[in-house]
């Protein structure tokens, strides 16, 4: 055997209703970088609990280096060389770097913390894997980036040999992404072994030695990723043959409908998030907002819906100036919003379908009569929408918001907006979490939109999705548009650029 | 037949527990008094049944109060506020009531006691609503304020009675009786709720305000479900955040939650108090109104569901009366407390850690499938 440093062998794993793991298994070599491929809901994430001791299987069998061994917490997996980069990182924000590594393995004489060996060593490591870090800083004032290489260098500290990353890259610029390549490089041919969570292709086109792929709960295969095309693995992921690019007319632009002009908004801190942003979006064109995660995109969204409140600046539709109406007005005159949380703002996860689908025109004329609520209406309304927008759900109008899965509770969401017909639609990280299928389909439902003439503000952090579906990009750098380019300008190593603050400083 | 089953699925969690407060009350009569518990522990469940149609008569005259003040602090749950001041909100509506139904003799006939009613109503709808403008604009929460408001009101009333002429007996240390033209009708249950003690009628003391009670139960629950308004307030008390994504006024929901709660502790001071010389009477002591708090237990046990909550306040009418038949078997009163308590308490708070329990899973299996979708 021998070769193998971890193998999972027939894990299953049940869920309520759901087998999440179906008799899979994954063997790791020893110095590799191996993949971890498939779409959201596939049961990579429960995959990966199981081997770091978060979930119990139901079956099968883990090997480390050919012998069983159990994992019951994350300890047992600690105490057996397997770490972990959560996606949403697991950092004390007012800990600096160097606490936040030590933290659970601090080195202490008589009760008194030594942070000097301590420091000792993440200097050595951090510069060994060339991962550039500030022990003294405060994790709050860092780089996610930096934030990234401080959960890279705990599990080093810990001499874990298996790292397991789970979606690493959805946080970083283009520049950051190629960095950290190099660096899993390096920690491989130290001979450290990575699981690479993952369902961006190119990145393991790029990085991995061999890639497992999983649908729907079961193993599809695993290969090696030398001799196996992208569309190979994309055909495997999704089970059919993909469409990479979907057609988008060319259409007119009509006239502004949103003027955002020297908008700012207050942030949590004495800084405003957003400073002094102005620009307009027209009929019939999708303006992309990007930048990383934080700088200020979510807060213009909120302030343009209404959800937050305007400082200074102001926001005109159609000529009308919105900019302290409430939301109500907004949604009446004609501005739809597909929240980035829809868990917080989409849906009242306690209601059922028909009622999340007329929580924008529950009070109607159509859905009321003298403020009593015409039920028999709703129920029409909701299953049009279900039809119209294929909305899967066990009880159809009847299931809870709450028990559907979240592309379709995304689609439930996306219906409702766009059944109001919108002048204007905002959209925040419309296909957040959704797998390639549902992507697709948002992705045609927005540009049908644009082809209707509607003005569309997408906001993404997806790059491939912007270049998608973008007429025009605007790039947001600590609440301050920092480029404007027209797409076909764009290319993702200039955008990185302008995200990371490097490039820019006039709008 | 499928619904059916929903529905005794959905009403499962209540009656269990109140089989785990029966049974916890059934170890404290153990304890006191094992001879008599288990004799003891049938009076208690036989309820009102132990003196024939009078006692049937008065659980429903103890029930329309925390009927009432059940629908208070259910209505608010639905709205995502705890109503704890329901207590203060009921005196307070009761004084006003009394007062009306002392002084105001000039109105004619029915009018008297509508009025009255309505007052009261009114009045402990001013004392929630002073909850819910804390709450909205000050940002002042509910629990809070509305404990504050418990004993503003509480003692404000012993003040007003004691300052006034009208309304203070004396002698009783208690309010005076109100006139007869303010006591809620008998609407002909007194000719329904009676035992014969010969050829004497033994009239219980229930009146028209039972009827009263269930009538604003289906008023609630309508106004709940069919209405935008009371989609709105599901909405706020479910989720606030979305509910301002789709444009609901926040603030004005949560006021009017509150007011409409407090009109409904008040409009249940009403009805106690608004009865014949034989009925209750605001006695002025430093206690807050029981009838407030056990809201609280018949919310619960209703599971905020305003048919539930008629049928858990019979219940828990039902167990208080049927506790007050326990003295013939030598249980003391203080013991007797204990026991009723015991169950409601039990009852409504077995539910209330289960709910806790439910959503603590439900947490975790969200975050599990979160991770899963890998949001």
């Amino acid at each position: 055997m021998g070769e193998y440093i971890i193998e999972m062998l027939n894990i299953t794993k049940d869920f309520p209703g759901i087998r999440a793991n179906d008799n899979i298994s994954l063997q790791l070599k020893k110095g590799e970088i191996h993949a971890l491929l498939g779409e959201n809901g596939a049961g990579k994430s429960t995959l990966m609990s199981i081997l770091f001791g978060l979930y119990k299987p139901d079956a099968g069998r883990i090997l480390k280096n050919g012998k069983e061994v159990n994992i019951n917490d994350p300890n047992d997996a600690n105490r057996l060389g397997i770490g972990m980069v959560h996606q949403h990182f697991k950092l004390v924000h007012n800990f600096t770097v160097l606490e936040n590594i030590i933290l659970g393995v601090e080195t202490t004489e008589r009760g008194v913390l030594k942070m000097g060996a301590a420091r000792d060593k993440v200097v050595e490591l951090s510069e060994r894997y060339g991962l550039k870090v500030e022990p003294d800083l405060l994790i709050s004032d860092i780089t996610v980036g930096m934030q990234q290489r401080v959960e890279i260098l705990k599990m080093l500290y810990r001499d874990n040999e298996i790292l397991i990353f789970d979606e690493p890259t959805a946080v970083l610029t283009p520049q950051e992404i190629e960095e950290l390549m190099l660096v899993m490089r390096g920690m491989a041919d130290e001979g450290k072994s990575i699981l690479f969570i993952t369902h961006k292709l190119e990145e393991i086109k790029k990085v991995a030695d061999r890639c497992t792929v999983l649908r729907k709960g079961k193993m599809v295969a695993t290969v090696p990723v030398a001799t196996t095309t992208v569309e190979e693995m994309a055909e495997m992921m999704v089970g059919r043959k993909m469409r990479f690019t979907i057609d988008k007319d060319e259409v007119s632009l009509g006239k502004p409908v949103l003027s955002v002009d020297n908008l700012c908004v207050k942030g949590a801190h004495e800084k405003n998030a957003v400073n002094n942003v102005s620009f307009d979006v027209h009929e019939g064109e999708i303006v992309c907002i990007v930048g990383i995660d934080g700088n200020g995109q979510s807060e213009l969204a909120y302030a343009i819906a209404g959800l937050m409140d305007v400082a200074s600046g102001s926001i005109k539709f159609m000529g009308e100036d919105i900019s302290r109406a409430t939301v109500r007005t907004r949604n009446d005159l004609g501005l739809a919003h597909i929240p980035e949380d829809r868990y917080k703002y989409g849906l009242v996860l306690d209601f059922d379908l028909q009622q999340n689908l007329a929580l924008k025109n529950y009070y109607a004329p159509e859905l009321q009569n003298r403020g009593f609520i015409n039920y028999p209406a709703v129920r029409e309304q909701a299953d049009m929408l279900i039809e119209k927008f294929d909305i899967r759900s066990a009880q159809g109008a009847d299931t809870m918001a709450r028990s559907m899965s979240g592309g379709n509770q995304q689609k439930a969401i996306i219906a409702r907006e766009i059944n109001a017909d919108p002048k204007l639609l905002i959209a925040v990280q419309p296909t957040r979490g959704l797998d390639v299928g549902a992507m697709m389909y948002i992705h045609e439902q927005l540009l049908q939109q644009r082809k209707e003439g509607k003005a569309i503000l997408l906001i993404s952090l997806e790059l491939d999705e912007v270049f998608q579906l973008s007429d025009r990009i605007l790039v947001i750098y600590e609440g301050n548009i920092v480029a404007q380019l027209a797409a076909k300008d764009a290319t993702p190593q200039l955008l990185g650029l302008y995200m990371a603050g490097s490039k820019g400083e006039s709008a | 037949m499928n619904k059916i089953k929903k529905w005794l699925l959905s009403i499962s969690p209540s009656l269990i527990a109140i089989l785990s407060g029966v049974f916890a009350g059934f170890i404290i009569m153990l304890i006191s008094n094992p001879a008599n518990a288990f004799s003891g522990l049938i009076v208690i469940l036989k309820g009102g049944w132990n003196s024939g149609m009078k006692g049937v008569g008065q659980v429903l005259y103890f029930a329309t109060p925390i009927i009432l003040t059940g629908l208070s602090v259910g209505f608010a749950f639905k709205t995502g506020m705890f109503n704890i001041g329901a207590s203060g909100q009921l005196v307070v509506g009761a004084l006003a009531s009394i007062y009306v139904g002392i002084n105001w003799t000039f109105l004619p006939g029915h009018l008297h006691w509508i009025v009255a009613m309505l007052m009261g109503t009114l009045a402990g709808m001013v004392w929630g609503m002073l909850v819910g403008l804390l709450k909205a604009y000050r940002n002042v929460n509910e629990v809070i304020s509305a404990i504050m408001l418990n004993y503003i009101g509480m003692y404000g009333v012993n003040y007003l009675i004691k300052s006034s002429n009208s309304m203070y007996d004396i002698l009783r240390n208690q309010t005076a009786n109100v006139a007869a033209s303010a006591a809620i009708p008998k609407a002909g249950l007194d000719n329904i709720f009676y035992n014969l003690i010969g050829k004497f009628k033994d009239v219980s003391s229930v009146n028209a305000g039972i009827i009263i009670a269930v009538v604003v139960a289906i008023i609630i629950h309508i106004l709940l479900n069919r209405t935008t308004f009371g989609y709105e307030l599901k909405a706020c008390g479910h989720n606030r955040y979305a509910s301002q994504y789709a444009g609901v006024n926040e603030n004005r929901a949560i006021i009017l939650s509150m007011a409409i709660a407090g009109a409904l502790s008040g409009m249940a001071g009403a009805l106690m108090f608004l009865a014949p010389p034989s009925g209750m009477h605001i006695h002025v002591q430093e206690v807050l109104a029981p009838q407030g708090f056990n809201g609280i237990a018949v919310a619960l046990l209703g599971l905020s569901h305003p048919i539930g909550i008629i049928f858990a306040a019979l219940f828990i009418a039902h167990i208080t009366v049927g506790g007050g038949y326990l003295q013939s078997l030598r249980y003391m009163r203080e013991i007797i407390d204990i026991i009723i308590g015991l169950i409601i308490y039990f009852s409504a708070f077995s539910l209330l850690m289960r709910n806790i329990v439910l959503r603590a899973t439900r947490k975790r299996k969200q975050y599990a499938g979160e991770e899963e979708a890998g949001v």
